[in-house]
């Protein structure tokens, strides 16, 4: 035959993919360079489609990076520099080992530096590139913040993430883009909407870290590098964005305002212009429009209310939370540099307590629990005050992530809030022992059909026995046919049948989505057959109390 | 003087040895065991080590012949020296009791009681000679020098080897007798001391008191003790300024106040570090982006995860203990919700570093990959079917329930005319029913259980073929028209033609007398081995019946009634036939064997098809009144269609039942087949079969029947189709025939 044979694994995907260990051959890179460089430069592996193709017919386990990605790293300035560097360290280390002293020193003072900016542009080409990732560089910046200066990493490092994420706070003061909170057992969590992305991060709580051995710190040191960078390029956009001079002075305490923000008024009006639209599109602009307006409201929901913060409760979490929403902060002079008003102020609103009891009450404020900032400012509105009084048991705290749908469980806290954001009245118990009673009526139904299909069943029972049927006519029932009922009868059965000539593969398919759809519906009904229990164990403890 | 001062010697050691010798016996036990183990192994070094082994000895044995009263064990050599003896331990008696009176002695007695107790005294030797090979003395008379530099003397008499045998076999205490070189005396070691030898050699501890497993007592332990280790007092200095650190403090103070000492440069670089990257977007993508996948956000928190959830989003107790025992991969939340009342009781959580070193790992670790997910609307997959009700009519309920029979019902059969119905039953027994009525109109016992019954197709005659045991029974069951039962009977009577036998014939026809003939059983064709089923050729003259045998090709025979013959179209064994049927129109015979239906040409004499079921084992076939189509129902649940123009493959397997098929069959008028199954159901399906011969049968299931009772794991066993009415008959294992219209 004519043509030149053909060997396998030279063509196609075989030759796309190159494994971690050829790649950093070809890179000449240690390991730890290898992984900083792709940690710097986003270098992830690949799934191929066909494994064992890529994998020239074995099926070892192996990771593959596309071989575009690795000749990309090829040209990559910065792998120079990781070569100076190790030289550098070399020098060093003979200059100490020959205790040269002046030679120490003049080294010292030539470390090799690198700068990521190229790489930060090449990553994210657009501004807003940058903002979708965002999220995990103020993670991490933010857990960096918390680590007390204790080795873990340089001490420079603790001190910028510190700076970055203060600005990165006030900045979100600033433009008020502060739009959930959620305090979960790992943290708070923050979500805003920077230009249209919205931007979850997570906080920690402030207390010192027990650092695991097992987590490898160099790796989330590396990780950190880029992110500060990345932070810093951002909150430098961010902040001229707003008019605002970058970098700031003295933000740390979260009570000074960067500037007075410059004319609010008229960014409103410009968002107040219409389209002509189409009659189809006006429901959904309506729409828009409504919730515009929501907007606004949330974003001035604490305006004109004055907050005092007891020295137990999380101060920073909660002055930036209620510093987003445009209410006035303070807290005791000893807590914290920055307070601006005293316990003793008159005009103080809100106390925010995590106590018992407060010894001192000042009648013309409410005392009230830290939970009440972040539940009003998920709900929207100012939500009662009487429920987070001191002392009191706190209602659930939920999440504002969630969103259900059809079928979903929704808890009654969340359907008590919606109500409250619809401008209802949240109603007394009466109607809830209403609803349960026509339950009961329900439920009386049901036994009711049950019964005539037990009566059904037991003389089918005397049929089939037969011989003791007896010779006894009795006054026939009137069967009450429910048209509606027959009906959906017939047309589950007309489905039954249909799925019963399904192919075998579509069969398949259905059966795993009714699966899906069926485990969803069962873990729905668990939660709310246990909410019902303990609603029940509730009440009968509270009947118990009356009597 | 001399002796004064010798008696105040010998005094001195028997006072001592009575103080000391319980003290000191232990050491010098230790000795003699160390001489004792060391002897058996190095003989060599011998003369090196003996000294300071024996030592401990000398107490008892260096003053030469003067002390041997402590043990009357040890041999005394010197046998002159007796009278001396018995003075000394009298006058050391005498001294004892002194002694005890509380009489002072003089000042030298007073001198000697500092060493009374001083048992350092290892070096204390009796022999003054020092570490030297013995044997150096063995000129002399004497063998060294004692304290006062007096010469010791050997024992007067040497044993000779003579002696040394003699002493070996007369002495019983020869074995524990022990020579000690540095003095020349034999030594008899008692009891204790043997035993602590044994002791030794068995690598046990000197001590019989002494426990080696005591429990330990741990000093540095994690428990944290009430009292400290240590009792000691912290030091003064650990409570006042240190001065010299003060001094070191001033100094560095005063050297940064002097600007001596700066603090260490710090790169203030922040203002010109960030600068507008973007001011210049350039949307050129690299081509790196074209192939970027983006990491996933890390998922938003749930209701679960806030510090103070909904009580049902709590574990319970059994929830708790699941998610213990779930392996980390398995677990659906990776942590256990809880609730606190307030938000100062919320801790850190633990780990909020491993979370982020985890995702820190996926974002630069985890192979991505791009994954098209698809958005299928279940409904959209349910195939759009003509409607059950535009295919009517069919058997939709049950209205007739036929009982009598005691036993499972195997095989029920409907007469042409369409009017009676005959069963057939494990116990023994084939019942007639009217169908309309449900009346049990006769009863015959065939005395065996009824495998297959089959009422004869001719509507001239009113027969039954009948399979017990080894033998198909030709009934006439006498009812409906008196002329069509005239004719049947005529035609078993008359048909009387005797065929030249050749040979022994596998089959008997035989006719029946007395009691069974007034019954109605009138024929009885016995064959070799027990029939299984029965089947009649449309026309009603042939009958064949099947006898399923897997190593014989006598497993099918077709009986000519009018003829009284029977033969064996078979002449090689193609496996186990499990079902047979004629061809409604054509000479055609279909074999369907475990996994293959073969159909036969039974003029020509040849097969002409050979269907592959593609089941592991059929259970029974129905050939459809057209004659191009046959279903077959097969243990494992399905049921093929084949259209015999099509393919030899099924043209549709349906998976309706849930157990195994037992039963098909067609309707002779209408469009309909149906399956009983062990489930318990009979699911009737629409199966309209076109003329046309480019368009493909189309079959609808319509009906699922319920009734029958599943008992022994067996459901419906046999169902047969009404000849005219859309009516479907089903027996069952629960001994009933059920009537479905």
């Amino acid at each position: 035959m004519g043509g030149t044979q053909k060997k396998k694994f030279e063509r196609g995907s075989a030759t796309n993919y190159i494994t971690r260990n050829r790649a950093r051959k070809k890179l000449q890179l240690s390991l730890p360079d290898f992984r900083r460089l792709c940690i710097l430069k986003g270098i992830y592996p690949h799934e191929p489609k066909h494994k064992k193709k890529v994998n020239k017919g074995s099926t070892a386990p192996r990771t593959f990076y596309l071989l575009k990605d690795i000749r990309f790293l090829l040209h990559e300035p910065i792998v120079a520099k990781f070569r100076e560097y190790k030289i550098f360290v070399r020098k060093l280390r003979k200059a100490y080992g020959k205790t040269e002293w002046s030679a120490v020193e003049r080294l010292k003072e030539n470390k090799p530096t690198y700068k990521l900016d190229h790489i930060i542009k090449e990553r994210y080409p657009s501004f807003i590139d940058a903002l979708r990732d965002i999220d995990d560089a103020l993670c991490m910046c933010f857990l960096f913040s918390t680590f007390a200066r204790t080795g873990k990493c340089h001490v420079q490092t603790i001190t910028l993430c510190r700076r970055l994420t203060v600005e990165w706070m006030n900045y979100v003061i600033a433009s008020r883009s502060l739009r959930k909170v959620f305090i979960s057992i790992k943290g708070i969590y923050y979500q805003a909407e920077v230009m249209g992305q919205l931007i979850t991060w997570l906080v920690p709580y402030q207390f010192s870290h027990d650092h695991p051995t097992d987590v490898d710190y160099r790796v989330m040191a590396t990780f950190t590098e880029l992110y500060t960078t990345l932070l810093g390029f951002v909150n430098f956009r961010l902040y001229h964005s707003l008019n605002l001079v970058y970098p700031p002075k003295k933000l740390a305490a979260l009570s000074a305002s960067l500037a007075r923000v410059v004319s609010t008024a008229e960014e409103e009006d410009a968002q107040l212009d219409q389209f002509p639209t189409e009659e189809e599109d006006l429901e959904k602009a309506e729409a828009r429009e409504k919730e515009q307006v929501q907007l606004e409201t949330q974003k001035k929901i604490f305006e004109g209310l004055k907050f005092f913060l007891n020295r137990e409760v999380p101060r920073e979490s909660l002055a930036f939370v209620i510093r987003c929403f445009g209410g006035n902060v303070s807290w005791d002079k000893s807590v914290c540099i920055g307070s601006t008003y005293d316990v003793t102020d008159e005009t103080i609103t809100h106390q925010i307590v995590d106590r018992p009891n407060v010894d001192k009450r000042y009648i013309n404020r409410y005392y009230i629990q830290p939970q009440w900032v972040y539940d009003c400012v998920n709900a929207k509105v100012l939500l009662p005050v009487e429920d987070y009084f001191l002392g009191v048991t706190l209602p659930p705290h939920l999440s504002p992530f969630v969103e259900e749908k059809d079928g979903d469980y929704v808890p009654p806290e969340k359907l008590k809030i919606m109500a409250l954001q619809r401008g209802e009245r949240p109603e007394d118990e009466e109607e809830e022992e209403e609803d349960d009673e026509e339950d009961d009526e329900e439920e009386n139904e049901d036994d009711e059909d049950e019964a005539e299909e037990k009566n059904l069943k037991e003389m089918e029972k005397q049929k089939s026995q037969g011989k003791s049927l007896q010779v006894k006519v009795t006054p026939g029932k009137m069967k009450v046919e429910n048209p509606v009922r027959l009906e959906q009868e017939e047309k589950a059965e007309e489905k039954r049948l249909a799925i019963m000539m399904m192919k075998k593969k579509e069969k398949y398919l259905y059966d795993k989505i009714m699966f899906g759809k069926k485990r969803k519906i069962r873990e729905a009904n668990k939660l709310a057959a246990k909410r019902k229990a303990f609603d029940d164990e509730e009440k009968a403890k509270k009947k118990k109390t009356k009597n | 003087m001399e002796q004064r001062s010798a008696m105040k010697k010998v005094r001195e050691k028997t006072k001592r040895k009575t103080k000391e010798v319980e003290e000191e016996e232990r050491e010098e036990l230790f000795n003699l065991n160390n001489k004792a183990a060391e002897k058996d192994e190095e003989d060599d070094d011998l003369s090196d080590s003996e000294d300071s082994e024996y030592s401990g000895l000398e107490d008892s044995g260096s003053d030469s012949e003067d002390e041997e009263e402590e043990s009357g064990d040890v041999e005394e050599d010197d046998a002159g020296s007796n009278e001396d003896h018995d003075k000394q331990n009298q006058q050391t008696k005498v001294k004892n009791n002194k002694n005890k009176k509380g009489t002072t002695e003089g000042k030298q007695e007073k001198k000697e009681d500092e060493y009374e107790h001083d048992t350092s005294d290892e070096e204390d030797i009796r022999n003054t000679v020092g570490n030297i090979p013995m044997e150096w003395y063995k000129d002399f008379p004497h063998i060294g020098y004692d304290l006062d530099g007096k010469k010791i003397f050997k024992p007067i008499r040497n044993k000779d080897e003579l002696d040394e045998f003699l002493d070996k076999m007369e002495n019983p205490d020869y074995w524990r007798t022990v020579h000690d070189k540095q003095t020349g005396r034999d030594i008899v070691l008692s009891d204790e001391q043997v035993d602590l030898v044994n002791r030794l050699q068995r690598g046990q501890f000197g001590d019989i008191n002494f426990n080696e497993y005591q429990p330990t007592v741990e000093f540095f332990s994690s428990d944290v003790m009430i009292h400290p280790v240590t009792n000691r007092p912290a030091d003064k200095r650990s409570f006042i300024p240190s001065l010299i650190e003060k001094e070191k403090v001033s100094k560095l103070v005063h050297a940064i106040k002097m600007g001596w000492i700066k603090p260490r440069r710090v790169q203030d670089d922040s203002k010109d570090r960030y600068y507008d990257l973007w001011a210049s977007e350039d949307s050129s993508i690299l081509a790196k982006h074209r192939m970027h996948l983006p990491a996933p956000k890390v998922p938003l928190p749930g209701h679960e995860e806030s510090y103070n959830p909904p009580p049902e989003y709590l574990f319970t107790e059994e929830e708790k203990a699941v998610w213990e025992q779930q392996d980390p991969e398995d677990r659906k939340l990776p942590f256990i919700p809880k609730k606190f009342s307030s938000l100062r009781h919320v801790p850190a959580y633990s780990r909020f570093i491993h979370e982020k070193f985890e995702r820190c790992l996926d974002l630069y670790l985890c192979p991505r990959q791009r994954k098209m997910r698809v958005n299928v609307n279940p409904e959209d997959l349910i195939p759009k079917l003509p409607k059950p009700k535009d295919l009517q009519p069919f058997p939709t309920t049950q209205s007739l329930v036929y009982r009598g029979h005691s036993s499972l019902v195997r095989s029920i059969s409907v007469s042409p005319s369409g009017q009676w119905l005959a069963s057939g039953s494990d116990d023994g027994s084939v019942r007639f029913w009217e169908v309309c009525s449900a009346r049990c109109m006769k009863t015959v016992q065939v005395g065996g259980a009824v495998k297959s019954i089959a009422w004869n197709p001719n509507p001239a005659l009113c027969l039954l073929a009948v399979a017990v045991d080894s033998s198909v029974l030709i009934l006439s069951p006498s009812l409906g028209d008196k002329l069509v039962v005239s004719s049947s009977e005529r035609l078993l009577a008359g048909s009387q033609e005797d065929n030249p036998s050749e040979g022994p014939e596998p089959v008997v026809w035989s006719e029946t007398e007395g009691e069974e003939l007034k019954e109605g059983i009138h024929l009885k064709i016995q064959h070799p081995k027990a029939v299984h089923q029965v089947t009649w050729h449309a026309k009603g003259d042939y009958l064949a019946s099947v006898m399923p045998d897997n190593s014989s090709h006598l497993q099918v025979f077709i009986h000519q009634l009018s003829r009284r013959r029977s033969q064996n179209p078979f002449r090689r064994n193609k496996g186990l036939v499990q079902s047979v049927a004629f061809h409604p129109i054509r000479p055609f015979f279909f074999v369907a064997t475990q996994r293959y239906v073969r159909i036969y040409n039974l003029v020509k004499q040849e097969m002409t098809k050979k269907l592959q079921a593609n089941s592991k084992w059929i259970s029974n076939i129905a050939v459809h009144p057209g004659g191009d189509h046959v279903i077959c129902g097969s243990y494992d649940c399905k049921l093929s269609w084949f259209d015999l123009d099509l393919s030899t493959k099924p043209y549709k397997v349906l998976r309706h039942h849930k157990r195994a098929v037992r039963s098909v069959a067609y309707h002779k008028g209408y469009p309909l087949f149906a399956s009983a199954s062990d489930d318990g159901t009979v699911i009737v399906c629409h199966g309209t079969v076109f003329n046309d011969l480019l368009q493909n049968p189309l079959i609808v299931p319509v009906k699922v029947l319920r009734g029958h009772v599943i008992t022994h794991d067996l459901g419906v066993l046999d169902v047969t189709f009404h000849p005219t009415q859309p009516w479907i008959f089903s027996s069952g294992a629960d001994a009933t025939i059920r009537l479905f219209t």
